[in-house]
């Protein structure tokens, strides 16, 4: 581009001092320029440095960081070397920061009013009297219902949804030329997010600001990105037009992080990218990607590649750009796994409800009154051996807080659970006999908090050994080999701790937890949502694997579709703790469907440039469901009238076990599918 | 909320009551009674069962309990057993001058504690934090009557700046206590600031690391904004309860630095009592104290309440 850049970012490396007193880098020689109106992708595994990066933009550094050399050229002047005064000026004003969890963004003392407020204040012209009314006018633009009462909420009063785009709101109060967007939508829900994406979108168009996106996710990318820089292991690998990196990479780690994304088009799992980024201060004699490399040579290995123009306008930091096009990144080949027809049942739910609002001491002297709806309601499902049965839905759809009574952790307000053979499971896992214990299995979303930190990975797996085997010795170290072997780990991972493991592997070793106590039925609850996209293809690789071998019935819980798509052999869709959809996964995902699985369907973000999400206009998140008829009645674009709101709608029955509920007869909902 | 409130209260009140008990149970349980501690020596034959028939000593012990209880409700704790005086007179004194002291200590070592804390966290691991934060724990770590005796011997002794030890009597009025109290306040003080201040240092530390901070900082608020507006209230909720405690414990009545200072305060009494073996006013002070943590403890949960927006409205019901 001709115009001058807004933001010119040249060389910068940014390190910390490690224990040994050397300087780490984090960051290496980064050039990064945008310009007014143009909007660039910052893509990478986590640890990366993307969000760094984002963040010193603004001259901002976390504590701990320090720049060790370039500049950050806003307006002419090193933000780096302007005073405290100029860049509280400029931050919030011109440059305005999105962060990734506003939830924890937003200073949970003040209501929202007042941190608007503080932000006008600071950054615009407007006399204080006519702050509220321009703060009301920045909640609508990002289109939030009812501001005026918006603002009188505290943070934690909101949606994860709603707390996006207030912080959105905040970061406008400034007019700012630039908006940083670190990982904006990661952590919503897949309609949330694309709703917000399309907020920024339009925003952007019609202020003609410049727009850095930080993300993991390249669906995210695709959609709102003209340019996108590639890092890996603090440096740029690839850098070009979004279409052309999305289409034609002309890097391997980008054709690697494309090939693991799960895609719902594919009936195979996606290729896993094996190993991991060096880590700050290691060796940087050759390409930093090598050891993870297909390509890789010793000419690799040996000098440090340059960014060279790859064609299609991109610069990729390979030496061997032309070879990439042959590496095949097809899906890993892997079959799914199928669960035989008619196999015994393994699990039944049958009937149940569960309530978070337990009367307290008081309540129960107090008259009776009508609680509020069940959170969940008249859950019946029949799981068969040996089946992997998806739940999808938002958050709030209960879909944990089902995994959650089937462990034992919240007894059901009403309804029974019964295994396979007939044993009825007592509500409170504390009633449970150990056999009973041992036959279900969890694996948590986040192994950080579900893996003691100062437990060794012996100690870890040790556990149920002993405790449902009665193993001790080294009968007990042979086991825990064994279960490390089972999830492709090797016998020194024993005596590490969580600590010293990578995300991937810290969840391996809460699969090989699960594992060791030879379940029959293994409850996962968003197992892959805090890992990269690489690392979250090789656990999935691996839930197959363990699939076929073991012959384990698995309740799998995401938000993301496509990984379910990826894994299950059947899907139940809940809409506010109600079922609306069920059968096996290859139907769900086709038409038709109940109106609900269209809109999770069709907000699903695809790494493809041609791909646009269908959304309806005026969709929010409800916090609770309704009293009768149909849970989905509110929000549902195909709505037939009085009929939803007050009769819960009928089982409709279609070939292979797959059953919608919903008043419109299967053969309209055809007509409605996607198309 | 406001059932929230009641709950609290109901649970206070069950707490005093089981410390009433036990209490009353424990006096039971000691050889003797009122009257073999008032004839002392001549507590045997016709004496000792005048004495109690005169004192009411043989109705059951229910029936005792009973009328303790419901005179201490209305603030009538007997008489003392030697003096025959009047507890409520005596321990009301007592009372409002360990209440005068405790306020002294309070009102400089609140403020002092926060403000250092405060300052050790936002420069944290500076020559500030090392020289506030390791002079709050030697501070803490000298016992009391050591302190005490040290700044005896250099105010008073060697400077001369105000008396050592308390000659006013119990019962007079609160300004003839000023000069006097000054030592014996700051010893407290000293005390009671290394719990704070080391509480709103961590607490400090961790606010100023979160997200919403960085947030303020990435929206241009100006440090001292930040700190105020953003970090403060969200790092003095967790101090409230060490706070709290804090409190309590002063209007407990300090025994050490009482009686170092000849204090005419709850806990000299409570020493007196105990070494007079006067059961009733040992009771007294007992239930007094009991009903201070209580009735603390309950203003810093509804204060904690009040500050947090967070837990305001997770109590009324809208999450």
């Amino acid at each position: 581009m001709t115009t001058q850049p807004l933001i010119d970012i040249r060389g910068l490396c940014v390190g910390f001092r490690g224990r040994s007193g050397s300087m780490l880098p984090v960051l290496h020689g980064i050039d990064l320029q945008v310009c007014r109106g143009e909007s660039i992708g910052i893509v990478g595994e986590s640890g990366s440095g993307k969000s760094t990066l984002a963040l010193a933009a603004m001259g901002y550094l976390k504590h701990g960081l320090q720049r060790i050399s370039g500049e950050v050229i806003y307006n002419g002047a090193d933000m780096f070397t302007r005073t405290a005064a100029e860049l509280a000026r400029i931050r919030g004003g011109q440059l305005g920061l999105i962060p990734q969890n506003s939830g924890q963004a937003l200073t949970p003392t003040l209501r929202i009013g007042r941190q608007l407020d503080e932000a006008l204040r600071l950054h615009c012209a407007l006399p204080a009297g006519a702050h509220t009314a321009r703060a009301i006018d920045l909640l609508t633009q990002v289109r939030l219902p009812d501001p005026a009462a918006i603002l009188r909420r505290y943070p934690h009063e909101l949606s994860g949804g709603q707390q996006q785009r207030v912080a959105i709101a905040m970061a406008l109060a400034g007019e700012p030329d630039a908006l940083l967007l670190d990982e904006p939508t990661t952590g919503l829900d897949v309609t949330t997010q694309a709703h917000i994406l399309e907020l920024l979108r339009d925003l952007a168009r019609t202020r003609n600001m410049a727009m850095v996106y930080v993300s993991h996710d390249l669906g995210v990318i695709a959609r709102v990105c003209d340019r996108v820089q590639v890092l890996y292991a603090g440096e740029t690998v690839l850098e070009g037009p979004t279409r052309a990196v999305l289409k034609t990479p002309a890097h391997p780690y980008a054709r690697g992080l494309l090939a693991s994304i799960p895609r719902l088009g594919e009936s195979t799992l996606p290729r896993a990218l094996e190993g991991r980024p060096p880590s700050p201060g290691s060796d940087r004699t050759g390409c930093a990607f090598a050891p993870r490399c297909a390509l890789a040579t010793d000419h690799c290995r040996a000098i440090h590649p340059p960014m060279v123009q790859g064609g299609t306008g991109q610069e990729s930091r390979c030496l061997y750009p032309e070879q990439i096009a042959q590496m095949d990144m097809s899906g890993s080949g892997a079959p799914l796994s199928c669960c035989p027809r008619n196999s015994p049942l393994a699990l039944a739910l049958d009937t149940i409800a569960i309530r978070y609002d337990r009367p307290g001491s008081f309540a129960r002297f107090m008259p009776a009154r009508p609680g509020p709806p069940a959170t969940v309601d008249d859950i019946t499902l029949t799981i068969p051996q040996g089946e992997t049965l998806g739940l999808v839905g938002e958050s709030g759809s209960g879909k944990s807080t089902i995994l959650k009574t089937i462990a034992g952790l919240l007894p059901p307000a009403q309804g029974r659970i019964t295994l396979g053979d007939g044993t009825a499971l007592a509500p409170r896992v504390d009633k449970r006999p150990p056999d009973q214990l041992r036959r279900i299995q969890m694996v948590f979303q986040n192994p950080d908090e579900s893996l003691n930190p100062r437990h060794s990975v012996a100690d870890i797996l040790a556990q149920p050994l002993s405790l449902y085997f009665g193993l001790a010795g080294p009968e007990l170290r042979r086991r825990a080999t064994e279960a490390l072997e089972t999830v492709r780990l090797g016998a020194h991972y024993l005596d590490r701790r969580p600590g010293q493991l990578s995300g991937g592997e810290k969840q391996r070793v809460a699969i090989a937890r699960a594992f060791a106590a030879a379940p029959e039925i293994v409850l996962c609850d968003e197992i892959t949502s805090a890992l990269d996209v690489s690392v979250q293809a090789a656990v999935l690789e691996l839930l197959n694997d363990l699939k076929a071998r073991h012959k384990t019935t698995f309740v799998f819980v995401s938000h993301d579709l496509t990984v379910v798509h990826a894994l299950s052999d059947r899907v139940a869709v809940l809409y506010q703790g109600r079922l609306c959809e069920i059968g096996p996964s290859a139907t769900v995902y086709a038409a038709p469907s109940h109106p609900y699985t269209e809109v999770l369907l069709n907000a699903v973000l695809e790494p493809d440039p041609d791909h646009a999400p269908h959304l309806l206009t005026a969709d929010v998140a409800e916090l609770s469901p309704p009293a009768c008829g149909c849970p989905f009645q509110r929000r549902c674009p195909v709505k037939l009238g009085q009929r939803c709101d007050t009769d819960t709608p009928p089982w409709q029955k279609g070939a292979d076990g797959h059953a919608i509920r919903c008043h419109i007869p299967l053969s309209e909902l055809n007509k409605t599918g996607r198309g | 909320m406001i059932p929230l409130l009641f709950r609290r209260l109901a649970l206070g009140f069950v707490t005093v009551w089981l410390v009433s008990v036990i209490i009353f149970l424990g006096v039971e349980a000691l050889p003797g009674d009122a009257c073999t501690a008032v004839l002392e020596r001549d507590a045997h034959g016709e004496a000792l069962a005048k004495c109690r028939t005169d004192m009411g000593l043989n109705a059951p012990a229910l029936a005792r309990y009973a009328d303790w209880a419901g005179a201490a409700l209305q603030g009538d704790f007997g008489v003392s057993a030697n003096g025959q005086e009047s507890i409520s007179q005596i321990v009301g004194y007592r009372v409002r001058n360990s209440l005068l002291l405790a306020t002294g200590a309070l009102s400089v070592g609140i403020p002092l504690s926060i403000f250092l804390g405060t300052m050790a966290g936002l420069w944290r691991d500076s020559w500030i934090d090392i020289l506030f934060s390791s002079g709050a724990i030697f501070a803490m770590t000298i016992p009391e009557f050591v302190a005490a005796t040290i700044l005896i011997l250099l105010f008073a002794i060697w400077l001369g700046w105000v008396p050592a030890i308390v000659l006013t009597p119990a019962d007079a009025p609160p300004l003839e206590f000023f000069p006097e109290f000054v030592l014996a306040a700051v010893v407290l003080t000293m005390i009671m600031i290394a719990h704070i201040m080391r509480m709103v240092r961590s607490s400090v530390i961790d606010v100023m690391a979160s997200d919403y901070v960085q947030m303020a900082t990435l929206k241009g608020v100006p440090y001292w904004q930040i700190v105020f507006r953003h970090a403060l209230p969200n790092a003095l909720l967790p101090a409230i309860n060490v706070i709290a405690l804090t409190v309590a414990w002063l209007l407990g009545g300090v025994v050490v630095v009482e009686v170092v200072f000849n204090y005419p305060g709850l806990g000299r009494l409570l020493i007196d009592a105990i070494s007079d073996r006067d059961l009733p006013v040992v009771q007294a002070i007992t239930m007094i104290v009991a009903a201070t943590y209580v009735g603390v403890n309950l203003v810093a949960d509804i204060l904690g309440l009040l500050l947090n927006p967070r837990l305001r409205s997770h109590h009324m019901g809208h999450r």
